[in-house]
């Protein structure tokens, strides 16, 4: 809703008006209608924009003494144009009278100097029409600018019958109302130039003696009358704010010892008090005042501020009046202060009160509701001031004193009111105006209550609608004041309260102090205990306040403590924080672990932030105990291993006194979890603990309640620890707490709390968490190996550990070993056992008394106490069993290479070491049951064996690999046969002297075999040798040796195979790509022997044969076999006997290539079918794909198409058919001469034409 | 110059600097009751703050006796001064720079 439409305050500039004065009655009322009616164009001087104003004008009838005279200051009176209007058509009559009257109104004009003139005509149609006599309509214009526009035409206008509705009336109103206005603009602009530096040229001589500010206010007012009245609120505005900032500077000037004189009128004692007056547009009263020189500094302040007041509302800013008028009014007092006028006591507050409220009222009333309560931000501080200064008027006239006001209080009432005066008469008929509310409130203890409730709560309203908690909160405090003054505590507490948890909440320290204090003092009264003594541990721990203060709260304390000893029961728990803090926590033993039985102690540093020494009766912390559901926990070994702190645990401060912001919660403490399986070590589970769950996710309301001691609850009833009669002086003091440990558990520190009478200072929760435990073990024994594994075969440390737990080993009491045969325990004189406590300390040494019988050993323990350790170690030796003999030995012809041998056996045996176990029973005097321990031994060696042939010469190499980590010395190896056969000698090639083998290495043992008569079938062999560590010179027994068993057979050579590759006749070398001759002589070495007995035997006329199937292999493809590559034999049994086979062979590189091998089976007849040795795994792996091929060419087809099926499981009809078989000849048997020969193959001279056939 | 100047930032609430300490409570509850002033000018600011550099909040809350400044970086620390009301001769571009100095 725009503002009340501006009041016209002000006169509106004149416009004189002269001559036919009916006439311009008759048009006055168009006129004055349609002046205003269009806008014209202002353009100002000194470079201020142009504008676009509305002109009205007062129109006055001329009078002589309306023209100003030299010198006159007045702007508001002044004529800005004079108008002649005359309706006169005949120029007679214009010559007889209007000339005349024209010519003395001009001469009045030039004696006065006035310039802005205009002379209307009025053509009246009408009237012409009735005269006879009349002359053109233009003579009489032409004469009378004739006569006086001399340069000026336009200075004569004419209106034709402007009272008539026609377009041309229309016409000339407008060009009349332009050329007016036009006039009266310049007119405007040029008396207004001219005023405003003629004010200026004033306001320069303001250093002069005898200026004065009232008289120049006055102009310099005028211009701001002339701009109103112009309806250029803003210009008018600028005048009073251009006076107000030089009042202003002057008063500053004054200040700085620069005083004018005139200033010093307005130092006079102030003797009226009446606050503002905005109701009025102008207030004469005050205006005259101050032109008469004799406005104090309030009149001043007062009128100036309600003309900016007018003009502000006029512009519709309102919010503007409220904030410029806490600003006048916080200077008004400045000023008052800074031109030490005397003020009598409470009259300034007396002001500001009215003047508040007269702002306030006058703002409401050109406002709606909606714009207040949306403007609330603007006007809330002229509230809370009132609210202020009617406070500080009550304390002052003693209505806010319990007894009410004295005479000197009513006194001064009634002076304070004298210094108000009458109400004014335009709020003589409000009934809450300021100064009925003022005088109201004054009047009576009653009435001053509910008057500054009003607006106190009117206040905390408004701070808190608009969110200014703050602000809200700071009036709240003074509420709280004045009700604790009025003695209503408990409405006090609510404010105090309140603004104690904004001050907590933002960490003021200060203010919380404060707050703190006034609200002990309101506790105290309502008589909270509880909260009056935490309040006061508060205070006493508080180090903003004096070293007085904080005794005395602290002894409010004490003195409630010792008066209530004599009723028992009743407790008063208090938060701890205030009192004290807990530092750190000591545990002894520092793994926090006890047993049964065991002393534990407790210490804690607690740092009192009493400024005295208090005495505690007693200070105890109450212990939660719990089972563990998981027994392994509470063993020693776990807890010895897991808790690993140092004892030590530190309390963080607690941030109690400044919990700084809400937000600023602890950061998440999480740690790793993994639970392990006790026997195996593997892991049970894993996880993530948040260890501060309680901290992170407790609600917000209770972190901030503080000051509730309602959230302390006690543990009753738990278990204890206690230390009674501690004085706690500032600071840190220490306190030691014992406990003899009782059932096994886990104790858990919870609450501390110090109580003298009944006062009990508790923290609630001890976090980080304290905790310790108490188990019960039962005794254990435990026996492992010092090393890695034990050896067998040599003597190996285990060490015994008994664990004592419960039990006490006494005198007497031992262990009892059942003997294992393979396993002896070497029994020294000198056994030692060492005895340590249960903290891995060592407690001492003693001898230990080892016996053995033929069944039982029997070992004397030491006596030891419960929950100690004996720790022995004893020697033990595992006689090393022979491993099974290697009947599957392997007889390797000479020169066989290693990689031949069937690759899965060597590398499966290579690393692992053969094992024996030795389970011990033992019997332990704590127990019935016997515990068996079971030891495994590994078998350091592991030996092979191999027939080497030469010829028909046969060796046997042994070989003995290290397997374990140690070194050893190797003697008196030694191979015996077994077996029944005499005539065989094993002629040792070795060296006699001590061998040394290292760690993971191999010695070989070679034996030449040797025969007088025919050679047996086979041979039992047994190997063994002397072995001891490498590291030991001596040992205390003879080991006993290593041996292996073993057995070959066939192993006589029967036929040597003889391959030879000769060049193409007429050729010194090969050639890639040429054919060249393999010559093989396969040659049988003795006659018919007992192994020659079977299937493949043909005897015919006493002469015997056998079948043989030759084949040749290149494997590695050097090579590719022209024409067939294998064959069948008849060989006769005879010595000497040879067969030779001729084939074509064509190297396919260059260089020295290997021959190709040459194989030699036995080709079994059809008719012994079903006991076949060969089984197909060897077959598939001796028989090649290419070797098949050249056995069909050569053979007939549909037997070797069968013997095919019979691998390749083609077909099942051929099964029970005979068929041949190829038998593999034991590798003793046969003798390849030409292993390891090569023969120079030179590249072809074309290579490439080269062209391999193969068929 | 000023009678008490507070720096607030949002982790440490610095303590007061003010020049008579006997008035130092009074201080401290004009500081703390000008933050509501604070608050609601940088909230009225809103998103310009962001782009400024710095901000000068200007008066926040004039009393009889003093008046109390404020001025914002842009890391949101806030500067609150209480400045003599009887210091009229003060600026606020003197006051602006008083800050700036800082």
């Amino acid at each position: 809703t725009p503002l009340t439409p501006p009041l016209p305050s002000v006169e509106r500039a004149p416009v004189v008006g002269a001559g036919d004065q009916n006439l311009f009655t008759s048009i006055y009322p168009t006129l004055s209608q349609q002046l205003p009616r269009e806008p014209m164009e202002w353009r100002r001087s000194y470079g201020r924009a142009p504008k676009m104003i509305h002109l009205e004008s007062n129109f006055v009838q001329f009078k002589e003494e309306l023209l100003p005279k030299e010198g006159n200051k007045a702007l508001l009176t002044f004529p800005f144009l004079h108008i002649y209007w005359t309706e006169c058509c005949d120029t007679e009559v214009y010559k007889a009278t209007v000339k005349d009257d024209l010519t003395k109104w001009q001469n009045v004009l030039k004696a006065h100097s006035s310039v802005d003139w205009l002379i209307v005509v009025v053509e009246n149609d009408a009237k012409k029409k009735n005269k006879t006599n009349i002359l053109p309509r233009t003579s009489i214009v032409d004469k009378i600018r004739n006569d006086f526009c001399n340069k000026q035409s336009d200075r004569c206008v004419v209106l034709n019958d402007p009272l008539k509705d026609s377009s041309r009336t229309q016409e000339s109103w407008n060009a009349f109302l332009t050329k007016l206005r036009t006039l009266l603009l310049m007119s405007f602009t040029k008396n207004l130039g001219k005023f405003e530096d003629d004010m200026r040229t004033l306001r320069e001589k303001r250093t002069e003696p005898g200026w004065s500010f009232c008289e120049y206010f006055m102009v310099q007012e005028e211009l701001a009358f002339v701009f109103e009245m112009l309806q250029q609120f803003e210009d008018a505005l600028v005048q009073y704010d251009e006076l107000d900032a030089l009042f202003s500077q002057y008063v500053v000037n004054f200040g700085a010892g620069d005083g004018a004189n005139w200033l010093t009128f307005f130092c006079q004692p102030v003797k009226s008090w009446n606050g503002l007056t905005l109701r009025k547009p102008i207030d004469m009263e005050k205006r005259e005042l101050i032109q008469r020189q004799e406005a104090t500094l309030l009149d001043l302040r007062s009128y100036l501020f309600a003309r900016q007041c007018t003009l502000l509302l006029f512009l519709q800013r309102p919010w503007e009046v409220a904030q410029r008028a806490l600003e006048l009014l916080h200077s008004c007092v400045q000023e008052l202060k800074l031109l030490e006028v005397s003020v009598p006591p409470g009259a300034l507050d007396c002001w500001v009160f009215l003047s508040c409220l007269e702002v306030l009222q006058r703002i409401e009333g050109c406002c709606d509701r909606a714009q207040i309560d949306s403007n609330i931000a603007h006007t809330v501080g002229l509230w809370s001031y009132a609210t202020e200064k009617l406070k500080s008027l009550g304390y002052l006239c003693g209505l806010v004193s319990e007894k009410g006001p004295n005479s000197e209080d009513l006194n001064r009432t009634v002076d304070l009111l004298a210094g108000l005066g009458a109400e004014r008469p335009e709020t003589a008929n409000t009934a809450q105006s300021p100064y009925k509310k003022l005088k109201e409130a004054l009047s009576s203890v009653e009435a001053f209550e509910k008057h500054y409730l009003d607006l106190s709560h009117a206040t905390i309203e408004m701070y808190t609608s608009i969110g200014r908690i703050r602000s809200a909160k700071f009036v709240g405090k003074d509420l709280a004041e004045f009700y604790m003054k009025k003695k209503s505590p408990q409405k006090a507490e609510t404010y105090l309260q309140g603004a104690l948890k904004n001050y907590l909440a933002e960490g003021w320290a200060l203010p919380i102090t404060h707050t703190r204090k006034q609200l002990a003092e309101c506790q105290k009264h309502l008589g909270q205990i509880e909260n009056y003594l935490q309040t006061s541990s508060l205070l006493a721990s508080d180090h903003h306040l004096t070293e007085e203060e904080r005794k005395y709260f602290c002894q409010e304390i004490l003195n409630f403590a010792s008066e209530q000893t004599d009723s028992p029961g009743h407790k008063v728990v208090l938060p701890m924080h205030s009192f004290a803090h807990l530092r750190d926590l000591r545990f002894t033993p520092s793994n926090a672990v006890v047993h049964v039985g065991g002393v534990l102690s407790v210490e804690i540093t607690v740092c009192s932030q009493m400024p005295v020494p208090v005495h505690m009766d007693q200070i105890a912390i109450s212990v939660h105990f719990s089972i563990e559901k998981n027994s392994y926990r509470k063993t020693a070994e776990w807890l010895t291993k897991h808790k690993t702190s140092n004892g030590i645990i530190n309390f963080p401060m607690e941030t109690s006194p400044f919990p700084a912001s809400q937000n600023s919660l602890p950061a998440l403490e999480l740690y790793e979890m993994f639970e392990r399986s006790p026997s195996d070590n593997s892991l049970n589970t894993t996880g993530i603990i948040c260890k501060n769950v309680h901290m992170l996710l407790r609600r917000q309301e209770s972190s901030t309640a503080l000051d509730t001691p309602s959230g302390v609850a006690l543990d009753d009833g738990a278990p204890v620890l206690k230390c009674c009669g501690v004085t706690l002086e500032p600071g840190a003091n220490t306190i030691t707490f014992r406990t003899q440990a009782k059932e096994p558990g886990t104790y858990t520190l919870r609450q501390l709390c110090a109580s003298a009478g009944p006062v009990c200072f508790v923290l609630p929760h001890l976090y980080p968490l304290a905790q310790y435990d108490v188990y019960s073990q039962e005794p254990q024994l435990h026996v492992e190996p010092l090393a890695d594994s034990l050896l067998a075969g040599i003597p190996q440390k285990v060490k015994f550990t008994v664990t004592t737990g419960h039990y006490t080993v006494k005198n007497g009491d031992s262990l009892q070993l059942s003997n294992v045969e393979a396993m002896l325990i070497l029994c020294h004189a000198e056994n030692k056992a060492v005895i340590y406590s249960n903290t891995r300390e060592k407690a001492s040494d003693a001898s230990l008394r080892v016996q053995s019988s033929d069944k039982v050993t029997s070992i004397s323990l030491p006596a030891a106490p419960a929950y100690h350790m004996i720790e022995f170690e004893l020697e033990v030796l595992s006689l090393p069993s022979a491993p099974a003999a290697g009947g599957e030995g392997e007889s390797t012809m000479l020169g066989m290479t290693e990689a031949q041998r069937k690759p899965k056996d060597t590398q499966k045996a290579d690393h692992c070491m053969a094992t024996t176990d030795h389970k011990v029973s033992i019997e332990c005097p704590w127990s019935i049951y016997s515990t068996v321990i079971a030891l495994t031994f590994s078998v350091p060696f592991r030996t092979t064996h191999a027939v080497l042939s030469a010829g028909t010469r046969k060796y046997i190499q042994v070989c003995v690999q290290n397997l374990s980590e140690l070194d050893f010395r190797l003697s008196d190896s030694d191979l015996v046969d077994t077996g029944d056969s005499t005539d065989l000698q094993l002629l040792p090639l070795n060296t006699k002297s001590q061998q040394h083998i290292c760690s993971r290495q191999s010695v070989f043992f070679v034996w030449e075999l040797t025969w007088t008569r025919e050679p047996p079938p086979s041979l039992r062999g047994r190997f063994s040798m002397e072995f001891r560590p490498a590291s030991e010179e001596r040992l205390s027994i003879s080991l006993k040796p290593y041996t292996y068993e073993f057995q070959v057979e066939n192993f006589f050579t029967l036929y040597t195979v003889k391959a030879e590759i000769l060049p193409p006749a007429g050729t010194e070398l090969c050639r890639t790509g040429s054919l060249c001759a393999l010559e093989v002589s396969i040659t049988r070495l003795s006659d018919l022997l007992e192994v020659d007995r079977d299937e493949a035997l043909t005897e015919s006329d006493e002469y015997f044969s056998t079948k043989l199937m030759y084949e040749v292999v290149d494997n590695s493809s050097n090579w590719a076999v022209c024409g067939k590559s294998s064959g069948v034999i008849s060989m006769p049994v005879v010595a000497q006997a040879t067969h030779r086979v001729h084939m074509e062979v064509m190297p396919l590189f260059a260089g020295y290539l290997p021959l190709p091998d040459v194989r030699l089976f036995k080709y079994l007849p059809h008719h012994s079918a079903h006991s076949s040795q060969l089984d197909a795994d060897s077959w598939i792996e001796n028989d090649s794909l290419s070797v098949d091929k050249h056995v069909d060419d050569q053979l007939d087809s549909s037997s070797i198409k069968s013997r095919g099926s019979v691998h390749s499981a083609a077909s099942s009809e051929h099964k029970g058919l005979p068929m041949p078989r190829l038998q593999a000849l034991p590798p003793g048997q046969v003798f390849n001469s030409s292993t390891g020969m090569q023969i120079l193959v030179i590249p072809s001279k074309d290579d490439h034409v080269l062209e391999v056939s193969v068929t | 110059m000023f009678l008490c100047l507070r720096i607030l930032a949002k982790e440490y609430p610095y303590k007061p600097r003010s020049v008579p300490t006997e008035n130092e409570l009074k201080f401290h509850y004009m500081v703390h009751t000008s933050l509501d002033v604070v608050d609601e000018k940088i909230s009225a600011m809103g998103k310009a703050l962001v782009d400024q550099r710095e901000l000068y909040l200007g008066l926040l809350y004039p009393t009889e006796d003093y008046k109390v400044y404020g001025y914002v970086t842009n890391s949101k620390v806030k500067f609150v001064m209480v400045v003599d009301s009887s210091n009229i001769a003060l600026f606020d571009n003197e006051i602006h720079s008083m800050f700036q100095k800082l």
